[in-house]
């Protein structure tokens, strides 16, 4: 009976121990089933056809076609990424000069939390409804104009998912870009300007080394963000699987090419070693961030 | 069964900087997760209910009507069952949204009709992932090379007007046996664009931004027929389909590809005002907009039928033998040309002077002798295909 009591005791230490392990608990739950089951799937899915060891998918990888679809998607991300960087940067800066309560800020801050989760079919129909072949304002510039883009393909392309993708980029970089401009201290300035710095020393030995880390971070969150997204291409774009996402769909569901559903799996593996090879680079910076903000 | 459309949102990879403080923390937790998930994927007891019914009078097994005592001994069965599971059948598509209500009518067995913009692939997919459950499809509607892979998911049936369906149009054992079938053709907006006299007249500058392929020909069965005709109108033939490849390349060079995938509503608007794909969806258009014309380009005909079959794991296997019964009857094949398709009994109908007239007067005029490619073909073409085509029209 009494070693009873005693185990009752250690084993209620460790419960109390674990008690803010229970707080997470749903989180880590959740990461299991929507993370880590998927990615063991998907790796071993890319290693195997038929149920038997293979590296035909993996040999998939460095098909012509397949090369080519990484090179897009890896170009339209990057691309994007710094385009929604740049002008999301500038944005943010320019909100950050004005008052930290007026109106300009709020409004600002709540468009970009909408628009920068506004993508999908809606997106890409918002856009074939006004630069589309038949869009409004593409009509009404080819009547006015005559620009000729009612017979332009170009928005079902990758140019066309560069300007796509910036309408989401460039609020998140906005969103996420924010708290750090907010971080640069007035008090910052006015010491250098009583060390007799200019404006240009300033930015230069100031506040550009603090914004670096975080820009570049966000430049990587917002690569990755348009690395993997997919339903918006999978509506603007319907031949030739250009990038990467469309190429997973063409292996699940081609019913003209069949057998491939392990490739899809091999091309996911390719992805998710780009992204987090991303993410690495991104946890990289945040740390430096870290640091100099504290 | 050749959109795939995709309503999910873009997906956005979220980046979380916050740190599980404690790894051992982590790791408990992550080990109460496991088992918890555990639990939680153990499979469900299985249910008897709804197999024993079929079990009971053995429908899986009924080869034909005589097997179940009759017609009238089917019909009972079917109604007992109560539903049907059919997937991929759009109801712009040979008429299926009216040979489904014209069925329930009929027999009053309810159709539950899921997923119909899906691909014939994704049709094996559900059979698969549903397995075992009563939401499992109960028959099939498929592309060429998806039934000719899937033999042996199918249960061999052999309907009343077995005889009057032409031997090249079925499986002798009935495991499948094509429904209907058309003619690749080019359909158009008489209003906004000229008439093509051939394939090669798309090239010209009429038709700058306005060629469009129902769907992408590596996915999809109808727009790799597409490619076929374009080939065989360029030179090339049943086992060559690189002729047809070359084509889009210079279509697309041209500025003439658009790479849209055209559906009712982008016709309608006239997004595509120029759509290469079977006659019979062409058809189906051509009863919405006046001005939209159909041809079947003399110098490039290629033929195809889709493959019906009854799943070897219908839940509802009276119900889906019924459903054959139906789509080969007089009444079924009628209503398939009433779609604009070809069904599978047309000669003997047309002899029988069965068939609906008025509906097969109505089918585009075809000369020349059709190409229809074979099992093998159709693989060989596709694995050109799959390499050739993001390089062509990229």
């Amino acid at each position: 009976m009494r070693r009873t009591t005693a185990g009752g005791r250690v084993a209620r230490s460790r419960l109390a121990r674990l008690r803010p392990a229970l707080g997470v608990l749903p989180f880590g739950v959740y990461l299991l089933i929507f993370l880590v089951v998927p990615t063991v799937t998907v790796v071993v899915g890319a290693f195997g056809e038929e149920g038997r060891p293979s590296l035909t998918n993996l040999a998939g990888l460095a098909e012509p076609s397949v090369l080519t679809a990484l090179l897009n998607s890896v170009l339209v991300s990057a691309t994007t990424a710094v385009i929604g960087a740049v002008v999301g940067a500038l944005a943010a800066y320019a909100v950050v000069t004005g008052r930290p309560d007026g109106a300009l800020r709020r409004l600002v801050t709540s468009v970009c939390g909408v628009l920068a989760q506004f993508g999908g079919v809606t997106l890409a129909f918002a856009f074939i409804a006004t630069l589309g072949i038949s869009g409004v304002v593409s009509t009404w510039l080819d009547a006015h104009l005559g620009t000729g883009l009612t017979s332009s393909i170009w928005l079902f392309g990758l140019k066309g998912l560069v300007l796509v993708y910036a309408y989401f980029q460039i609020p998140l970089m906005v969103i996420v870009f924010l708290p750090a401009l907010d971080g640069i201290r007035v008090q910052w300035r006015e010491a250098a300007s009583s060390l007799g710095a200019s404006t240009w020393q300033y930015w230069r030995h100031v506040a550009l080394p603090l914004l670096t880390p975080a820009f570049l971070g966000s430049l990587l969150l917002l690569f990755a963000n348009s690395f993997a997204a997919y339903a918006t291409a999978a509506a603007l774009v319907s031949q030739g699987s250009p990038i990467l996402p469309l190429w997973i769909r063409n292996a699940l569901t081609s019913e003209v090419v069949l057998g491939r559903q392990n490739f899809a799996y091999a091309l996911a593996l390719e992805m998710i070693v780009i992204v987090a090879l991303v993410m690495a680079g991104y946890s990289l910076l945040v740390r430096r961030t870290a640091r100099w903000v504290r | 069964m050749r959109r795939t459309t995709i309503v999910d949102k873009t997906s956005t990879t979220k980046t979380g900087t916050k740190k599980i403080s404690a790894r051992i923390s982590a790791m408990a937790v992550g080990a109460v997760g496991l088992v918890l998930v555990s639990t939680a994927c153990a499979p469900p007891a299985p249910s008897t209910s709804s197999a024993s019914g079929s079990a009971a009078n053995g429908a899986a097994t009924w080869s034909s009507a005589q097997a179940a005592g009759g017609m009238d001994a089917l019909v009972a069965a079917a109604k007992q069952e109560g539903t049907l599971n059919v997937i991929a059948l759009p109801p712009d598509w040979a008429n299926y949204g009216q040979i489904i209500s014209a069925f329930t009518a009929k027999y009053g067995v309810k159709i539950d009709s899921a997923q119909p913009d899906a691909a014939s692939q994704d049709e094996i997919n559900a059979a698969n992932q549903q397995k075992g459950t009563d939401r499992a499809p109960d028959v099939f509607d498929l592309g060429q090379s998806v039934a000719l892979a899937n033999l042996d998911k199918f249960a061999p049936y052999q309907v009343s007007t077995w005889s009057t369906i032409p031997d090249d149009l079925k499986d002798a054992n009935g495991t499948w046996v094509n429904d209907y079938g058309g003619y690749m053709s080019i359909g158009y907006n008489s209003a906004k664009v000229p008439a093509p006299t051939g394939v090669k007249d798309l090239l010209k500058p009429e038709y700058k931004g306005k060629v469009a392929l129902n769907g992408d020909p590596t996915q999809a069965g109808a727009a790799f027929n597409g490619v076929v005709m374009t080939s065989l109108a360029n030179g090339g033939s049943a086992d060559d389909i690189q002729p047809g490849i070359d084509f889009f390349a210079s279509l697309k060079k041209a500025g003439n590809f658009l790479p849209t995938d055209p559906t009712s509503a982008t016709i309608e608007s006239g997004q595509t005002p120029l759509v290469i794909d079977w006659d019979y969806l062409n058809a189906g258009e051509s009863a919405k907009i006046s001005t939209w014309k159909v041809v079947v380009p003399s110098d490039a005909v290629v033929g195809g039928y889709y493959y019906q079959a009854i799943s070897k794991e219908a839940p509802h296997p009276a119900a889906a033998r019924l459903w054959q019964e139906f789509l080969y009857s007089d009444e079924g094949q009628n209503l398939f040309l009433g779609g604009g398709a070809r069904p599978a009994r047309a000669d003997a109908m047309a002899q029988a002077g069965t068939i609906d007239k008025a509906a097969y007067a109505k089918l585009p005029p075809v000369t020349g002798k059709p190409v229809i490619l074979t099992a093998d073909q159709t693989t060989r073409s596709a694995g050109v295909l799959s390499k050739e085509w993001a390089r062509a029209t990229s």
